[in-house]
């Protein structure tokens, strides 16, 4: 059992929307850097780079980044499959909005910033998350939000990206096996 | 798919699936080697006990690094300064060093099958690290992993490995994992290191007694060390004669692929199965070796690392 909450038409209004959110948030534009948070932050962090340089005028840094080496569950569960991180600009001095597509425990934004820390040191982070289902485990919140959507734990999110082969469609499912 | 061993003991019982796993694992912790800080808390809070009953300097240097770049505390345990030598048993050692809470034991043994015994009984993840003549799983994943990032593939490539075939467990390591992945061994050497025997393990192996047959065609020739330690009988009448007939000098690289790779676990002896101008050449990956060898280290100790103690299969 599944519902809709985001379709593609409203999906991308959601991400424009964002994208002028994170340009009116940073003025100083030309220190901007998106980085996105692997797997499903990077589509994110890719269409909202698009968006923001359609709002700016100019093109806008987009880094991914691949936290599984620094999650607090390694022991826990099954080795998690390695992806890439790849930041090819100096972080020194930038604003970076992290970009996941959904906030919840808010354990991979704290591994998140541990891994972009051992990346350098940039003026300041930010985050942005398509979906923010609540039960947080630590005091960590969003700075944009695409939408507030409250959950059960029993229940799952689903960001189906095209750029995944998906139907660019955001669904809520239940627990069901 | 995910790991879901909880130690690393040979190559010969890994899928190619698995293989696959520790390689594209390691090709993560490469790039990590490559960044100013080159450290990433996976392993924080854990102990890995280098267990080396046998001497090892490159390996076991290897190995501690791995750990300390995975924020691991690491305790150096070497035979010559061990209760080992007042007579203590293997079993014993390890059942003291994991008292001390040790989470992975490296194990370096001169006896084969010294690693699976440790499985048996210890809580800690064991890592083979060379088991006399069996094997020395993570040097062929290093191996297999340099092949495959220079080449991008190991399917259907001919390898070589040139040697000291017999008394090598770099070699079977190499065997398993080549074989199971796809490739194409020709084992060379002298006949009295190069048993006729060995095509037995795998379809894919072939052995060739004369040099030049063995070069031919090879996409990537790794030459093994002349194990002397090993040897009971001396396979060869002098160093000499085995430097003429089988080492790896510029007149022969004639003979060689332009874009064979030439690897070599190391340490190497100059003038012996290699010449200088060859390990030094435009064709030598043997310091890639190296450093892949701590990526793969890094991943082996990571992949170990999952999973709840007890859920895992053996």
């Amino acid at each position: 059992m599944s519902s809709v909450i985001l379709e593609p038409r409203v999906l991308q209004r959601t991400i424009a929307r964002m994208a002028h959110e994170v340009a009116e948030r940073n003025p100083q534009s030309a220190d901007l850097a998106l980085v996105g948070i692997q797997k499903g932050g990077v589509a994110l962090a890719g269409r909202l780079a698009a968006a923001l340089e359609r709002i700016l005028g100019h093109a806008v840094p987009v880094g991914l980044l691949d936290v599984a080496m620094y999650r607090d569950d390694l022991d826990r569960r099954a080795a998690p499959a390695l992806m890439p991180t790849e930041v090819a600009f100096p972080l020194e001095g930038r604003m970076v909005v992290l970009v996941d597509d959904v906030l919840y425990s808010g354990r991979t934004v704290r591994a998140a910033l541990d891994a972009l820390a051992d990346l350098g040191r940039p003026r300041r982070v930010q985050l942005a998350v398509l979906v923010d289902r609540g039960h947080r485990e630590l005091p960590i919140r969003a700075d944009f939000v695409g939408k507030n959507l409250p959950t059960s734990t029993q229940q799952f999110v689903d960001v189906r990206w095209a750029e995944d082969g998906g139907d660019d469609t955001v669904l809520l499912r239940e627990a069901t096996p | 798919m995910s790991w879901t061993r909880r130690h690393l003991l040979d190559l010969q019982s890994l899928s190619a699936e698995e293989l696959t796993l520790v390689l594209d694992t390691a090709r993560a912790f490469r790039a990590v080697g490559e960044r100013a800080i080159k450290k990433v808390p996976a392993l924080r809070g854990k102990t890995v006990v280098n267990l080396f009953v046998e001497p090892s300097t490159r390996t076991r240097i290897s190995f501690e690094l791995a750990a300390l770049r995975l924020s691991a505390d690491v305790i150096n345990f070497t035979a010559e300064a061990s209760s080992l030598k007042k007579g203590e048993t293997l079993k014993d050692t390890v059942r003291n060093l994991e008292a001390l809470n040790a989470d992975f034991i490296i194990l370096r043994h001169g006896a084969s099958g010294a690693p699976h015994f440790l499985s048996r009984f210890a809580r800690a993840h064991v890592v083979n690290a060379g088991d006399g003549a069996h094997e020395h799983p993570t040097q062929g994943l290093l191996d297999v992993f340099t092949i495959r990032e220079r080449m991008g593939r190991i399917e259907g490539l001919n390898v070589t490995i040139l040697g000291d075939i017999q008394y090598s467990r770099v070699a079977r390591s190499n065997i398993w994992a080549l074989a199971t992945l796809g490739a194409n061994v020709t084992l060379c050497g002298p006949s009295t290191l190069v048993p006729k025997v060995f095509e037995s393990l795998h379809p894919r192996i072939r052995v060739s007694w004369d040099l030049d047959d063995g070069l031919r065609g090879a996409d990537v020739v790794n030459l093994l060390r002349i194990q002397h330690e090993r040897q009971r009988v001396s396979a060869f009448p002098s160093i000499g004669e085995y430097a003429s007939l089988f080492g790896l000098t510029p007149a022969r690289m004639a003979r060689v692929r332009k874009d064979a790779l030439i690897m070599h676990p190391g340490p190497i002896n100059r003038g012996v199965e290699i010449a200088s101008e060859v390990a030094d050449g435009p064709q030598s990956v043997i310091l890639e070796q190296v450093t892949n060898g701590l990526a793969v280290r890094m991943a082996v100790l990571f992949l170990l690392n999952g999973g709840r103690q007890g859920e895992l299969a053996p």
